[in-house]
């Protein structure tokens, strides 16, 4: 029912709608990361977020702190967020609010297959794993030798099941395996999301078929980045791309040819939307690239919040979150390792 | 005019004078300065350093103190819950421990009490291990008994390869996984896992085996403590039977994810009644052990926790000390704080005394410079109330602070709030419950003030003077209503009337006839029940009704005038005080003349008519409406009045026009704009508002009614029937429905009523509220604020 969401979205929606709409006027302001990147030490940091909504999760923390410490108290209050919000979901919005957990599901999967492939202790590995992607038989991951074994014993049960079907191989597991597996992974995954939210129709496919175009588009572009020079075809390459977006197709075929970086540039000033990324960038300059994207996603983003009655506020607000903590760990690293000139470089203020 | 100059000074109208004022206050006395501000709890500190972040500030690393010794005191209270130790703070005669002192003990505390934890929970993993290892003994050893009988011989050569090995590693640890033996065969491992894990636990070992292995378990009966959240965790007990090296590496890795510790268990009977045996024993001396551990503890955290609050109160009070100082500025020399604030201009003696005395306590060369200064910024509203106007004042600033020097309603609410309430809830025997209700609080005051109360009693405890006067009134309106749970009584006298016959049979079809004088107070018990009851009382309560909203809000009006007069405010007086007077009361006021005048004189005339045809044709012959002479003149006149208001308005904008001069920021549109608005709204409102007062009148008739059923149709009914148990029965629904329905929700119901009339109807005539509150910095304000 395309345009007729005001009329039952709150029926079931309107609640949570204006929880998450509520949590995000807690998001960090411009003020605050003014003062945090004024900090001297992390106990200023500590007692500048004691006055923000993180308040309540850092004060009972012993004085000596760890930029780990801060990391993961904030972590666990989106985790908390979420939980709430999952707890008052009901269908579709819960199956939505799942789906962004998925990711973290997989790059949780890949962090214990690599770590058990370089014999870390299983428990160490847990505690590094995103929060939100935990499932129940995780720990198990690290009983498995190649991809057929562990997708017959653990993720038969998760909801990644179905994205494997296309890399179960009976080859044993190694980096460069393993990191072909997580792109196919997140192919699989943000296919199914974008079929996911275009079924539920209305201003929630609009808006997140957008934000997920964009998602895909990046990990086409950091993909082409990140295998330049290694042993991967073209051909594989290809296939890594998600088969949506702005760049799909035509933009694909370029970019699985492109041996550089300026080649990539040149593939991509094609696009409008991404000229502009580029044109803050001076050429061969790469590193800079990730900040520009993420700046233009929180762009977006914040944009989600400018229309009412969809779901993609939600997968904003969580996106803006972990953009937030992201931000805090950054900065809290810098004060800690003295290197305060740097921390502009990667802080993406979220207004 | 003269009259209202010389009236006395309304200081209860009127908030606190305040004045502006600045400290300079010399670096070492700042401390101790501050401290007794606090104390006396009268000076609203202004934030000099707003553009600086917390941690900029002068004394941050004061603050952080605070903040750390906190949260030491918040772990301490943790413990101490955990512990479930019910401990009353003692007020002990120790003298007052010195800010560093404390901070040095209650790190002491926390290290003591961090290390008995971390022996504690040493000593809780090995009795857990040892408690687990039980149950597997138990359970396992069970299995494996009940598996050896039905097992074909030859399988049990089979096991015996296994258990040979174990028997000379058994001894040697009793908590660790010995080795199997590297010979082939079917093995085992057993262990114990969380109940709610077991079924996923399985499914995984099938899974990582393809089937090639043999699951058994069992309850474990007994709740095993979980180390990390401290509760206990249902458990339970299992052995994988299995063949094969590699199937062995796997399972004990699965083990490992799930987080179930596996522990070997002998299949040889004595063996196993031997390590059980082991097992025990060790067990209770770990219990022993552990006990007087916790025993320990527990001393050490009861003599916390009589020291506790004390301890809190004054790290609570030091950090305010340190951020209020931290609001303070340095002036250029360094040596001196700058402070700025609001303080009531009462108080200034006794800040200055607290001063002198913060000077000469610290010793300090010099004196602390207190003066007043000019300030820009509207000064902040402070009412000085006791227990008793405290609440009224509550509803007031509910609906908005006063603005500063503003026209206190809360002075009329007292009274006219209860007032208005009763005239809804009319019934002595409702208002005798309530009366006792309110009695009951406040004559326990003293010891409900120290207790926590719930949300609900913690309201009507705030209330309880409120709900005294309106269980005052109510009792009063009820006498004047004659109602006594919907019965009338005849107190004052007999009745004015009787019946026409002997046999009393037509009462309520032909009437009664009155034989005397009117009944002494209240309404004649005789009209109860009687055919004409409804009407007269409709009547009267419905003209009464409008005689108190033309009261109130003249009343409101009134007090604009007051105000208008107070603030010199001539404007205001002449084209908008004066008109709505005369627009109010040449409608509204004359009706209510109209009533008053019918009441005294028996008048049969048409008040709707007279007013309705006041309008449509002034100049028409008014009949037997006439109520007195010179109406029609009068009435006329009034129409010309109409005429005067609207000339009146438009000399407003002549008089702004000059007005302009004055004011920089005038903007003659803006104010033409909200004068025009705000005199529609008058207009519309005086009808609304009139007409919105008739609530009294519903509520009223409402809530006699609804008790008229309850006693008839219940009480009456129930009490018809013979059987002792109907009666009961009946008196028991009576008693519930006159409690819950009548004595709560109508209070309610009637409470927020008269909360809305004065809101809305009596408050939107003069008052503002767009100030803010007087907020001092104070120690006994900060020790209502705990959480």
């Amino acid at each position: 029912m395309y345009g007729f969401e005001a009329m039952t979205f709150n029926i079931h929606g309107g609640y949570l709608e204006a929880i998450v709409r509520g949590y995000r006027s807690g998001l960090l302001t411009a003020a605050d990361y003014n003062n945090l990147c004024q900090c001297e030490t992390l106990e200023d940091i500590k007692m500048h977020l004691s006055a923000t909504e993180y308040g309540p999760y850092l004060q009972n923390e012993p004085s000596p702190l760890h930029t780990t410490t801060i990391v993961e108290k904030c972590t666990l209050k989106l985790v908390d967020e979420y939980k709430h919000m999952l707890c008052q979901a009901t269908e579709p919005l819960s199956t939505f609010l799942e789906y962004i957990t998925y990711g973290h599901m997989i790059d949780n999967v890949v962090l214990i297959v690599t770590g058990t492939l370089h014999e870390r202790d299983v428990q160490e590995l847990l505690e590094k794993c995103h929060p939100l992607g935990m499932f129940e038989s995780i720990a198990s991951l690290a009983v498995a030798q190649n991809m057929r074994e562990l997708y017959r014993l653990v993720l038969v049960d998760t909801p990644l099941a179905p994205y494997f079907s296309e890399c179960i191989t009976s080859e044993d597991l190694d980096d460069m395996n393993i990191e072909i597996m997580r792109n196919t992974l997140y192919k699989a995954y943000l296919e199914d999301f974008y079929q996911f939210c275009k079924k539920l129709g209305g201003a929630t496919a609009e808006i997140m078929c957008d934000l997920l175009a964009f998602e895909a588009d990046r990990r086409a572009v950091n993909i082409t980045i990140n295998s330049i020079g290694t042993e991967l075809t073209r051909d594989d390459r290809r296939k890594l791309y998600s088969n949506f977006g702005l760049l799909y197709p035509y933009g694909h075929e370029e970019l699985a040819v492109c041996e550089d970086f300026d080649q990539v540039r040149a593939v991509l000033e094609k696009y409008p939307p991404y000229q502009s990324i580029f044109s803050k960038l001076s050429y061969g300059e790469s590193q800079m690239l990730d900040k520009a994207f993420y700046e233009e996603e929180v762009k977006r983003l914040c944009l989600a919040f400018e229309q009412q009655f969809h779901y993609a506020v939600f997968f904003a607000y969580i996106r803006l979150r972990e953009q937030e903590i992201r931000n805090l760990m950054w900065v809290s690293e810098c004060v800690a390792q003295n290197q305060k000139s740097r921390v502009h470089d990667s802080v993406v203020f979220i207004f | 005019m003269r009259f209202c100059n010389e009236l006395p000074a309304m200081d209860f109208l009127r908030s606190e004078k305040m004045s502006f004022v600045q400290l300079i206050i010399p670096v070492e006395s700042a401390h101790r300065a501050i401290t007794y501000l606090g104390e006396l709890g009268l000076v609203q500190f202004r934030d000099l350093n707003d553009d600086k972040s917390p941690f900029q500030r002068t004394f941050v690393n004061q603050v952080k103190r605070c903040g750390e010794m906190s949260r030491k005191l918040r772990y301490f209270s943790d413990q101490i819950n955990k512990a479930n130790l019910a401990i009353l703070p003692r007020p002990t005669l120790q003298p007052d421990v010195h800010l560093e002192e404390l901070e040095v003990q209650l790190g002491e505390h926390e290290a003591e009490l961090l290390e008995m934890n971390a022996n504690s929970e040493k000593l809780q993993q090995t009795y857990n291990e040892l408690l687990e290892f039980k149950l597997v003994l138990q359970k396992a050893g069970g299995f494996l008994v009940s598996a050896q009988n039905h097992a074909a011989p030859s399988e049990r050569e089979l096991d015996e390869n296994v258990y040979t090995a174990e028997d000379d590693e058994g001894n040697l640890s009793l908590l660790e996984q010995p080795e199997l033996s590297k010979k082939d065969g079917l093995r085992f491992i057993s262990g114990i896992i969380c109940k709610a894990n077991a079924l996923r636990f399985e499914r995984m070992l099938f899974r990582a085996t393809r089937g090639n292995m043999f699951f058994h378990h069992a309850p474990a009966g007994e709740h095993v403590m979980d180390p990390i959240s401290g509760e206990m965790v249902e458990k339970t007990v299992f052995v994988v039977f299995f063949s094969g090296e590699q199937a062995k590496t796997k399972i004990v890795r699965i083990c490992d994810s799930f987080g179930a510790n596996c522990y070997p268990v002998p299949e040889d009977m004595n063996k196993q009644k031997q390590i059980s045996r082991e097992v025990l024993s060790r067990l209770s001396e770990l219990e022993t052990t552990l006990n007087a551990g916790i025993h320990h503890r527990n001393k050490a955290l009861s003599s916390i926790g009589c020291q506790l609050w004390r301890w809190t109160m004054m790290v609570k009070k030091e950090k305010a000390v340190y951020d209020t100082l931290n609001k303070l500025n340095f002036d250029v020399t360094k040596k001196c704080l700058v402070g700025e604030g609001w303080c009531p201009a009462f108080a200034k003696p006794q800040i200055k005394d607290s001063l002198q005395r913060a000077t000469i306590d610290s010793n300090s060369q010099l004196g602390i410079i207190f003066h007043v200064m000019d300030a820009t910024e509207s000064p902040p509203t402070y009412f000085r109330t006791n227990r008793f106007t405290h609440a009224f004042q509550e509803i007031v600033d509910a609906y908005g602070v006063a603005r500063y020097m503003e026209a206190n309603p809360s002075v009329y609410s007292v009274i006219t709030f209860p007032f208005l309430f009763a005239v809804m809830f009319g019934d002595w025997g409702h208002g005798i419950c309530l009366l006792f209700a309110a009695l009951f609080l406040i004559l326990r005051e003293r010891k409900l003030e120290s207790q926590k109360l719930g949300s609900f009693m913690e309201m009507a405890f705030g209330g309880r003077y409120v709900i005294l006067l309106m269980a005052l009134f109510s009792i009063y309106c009820g006498l004047i209503y004659n109602e006594f749970f919907s019965v009338p009584y005849h107190i004052f006298g007999s009745s004015a009337y009787k019946c026409r016959d002997p046999s009393c049979s037509d009462t309520h079809t032909a009437g009664l006839i009155k034989y005397r004088e009117p009944y002494k107070f209240g309404v004649d018990p005789s009209w109860r029940g009687s055919r004409s009851e409804l009407p007269f009382l409709n009547s009267l309560k419905m003209k009464m009704s409008i005689l108190f909203g033309v009261t109130q809000m003249n009343l409101g009006i009134m007090l604009s005038y007051f105000d208008a007069k107070f603030h010199g405010n001539s404007l205001d007086i002449r084209y908008q005080f004066v008109p709505q007077m005369i627009f109010l009361n040449s409608l509204f006021g004359y009706l209510a003349l109209l009533i008053v005048l019918k009441w005294c004189t028996g008048s049969k005339a048409d008040l709707y008519h007279v007013m309705i045809y006041m309008f449509l044709s002034p100049l028409e012959n008014l009949g037997d409406n006439q109520l007195f002479w010179g109406q029609k003149t009068l009435q006329r006149f009034q129409g010309r009045t109409y005429g005067i208001l609207r000339t009146s308005d438009a000399e407003l904008d002549v008089e702004l026009d000059s007005a302009q001069e004055h004011y920089n920021d005038f903007n003659f549109s803006e104010v033409f704009v909200h004068q025009m608005i705000h005199s529609i709204e008058f207009v519309l409102g005086a009808v609304s508002n009139t007409a919105s007062y008739l609530r009294l009148w519903a509520l009223s008739l409402a809530h006699s009614e609804l008790s008229t059923v309850f006693y008839e149709k219940i009480l009456l009914l129930a009490w018809g029937y013979k059987s002792i148990i109907i009666r009961l029965v009946g008196l028991a629904v009576f008693a519930f429905a006159t409690a819950f329905i009548l004595l709560m929700m109508e209070t309610l119901s009637a409470f927020l009523h008269a909360l809305r009339l004065h809101w809305v109807e009596f408050m939107n005539k003069f008052y503002h509220g767009d100030g803010y509150k007087f907020k001092p910095f104070s120690f006994t304000s900060l020790a209502n604020e705990e959480e």
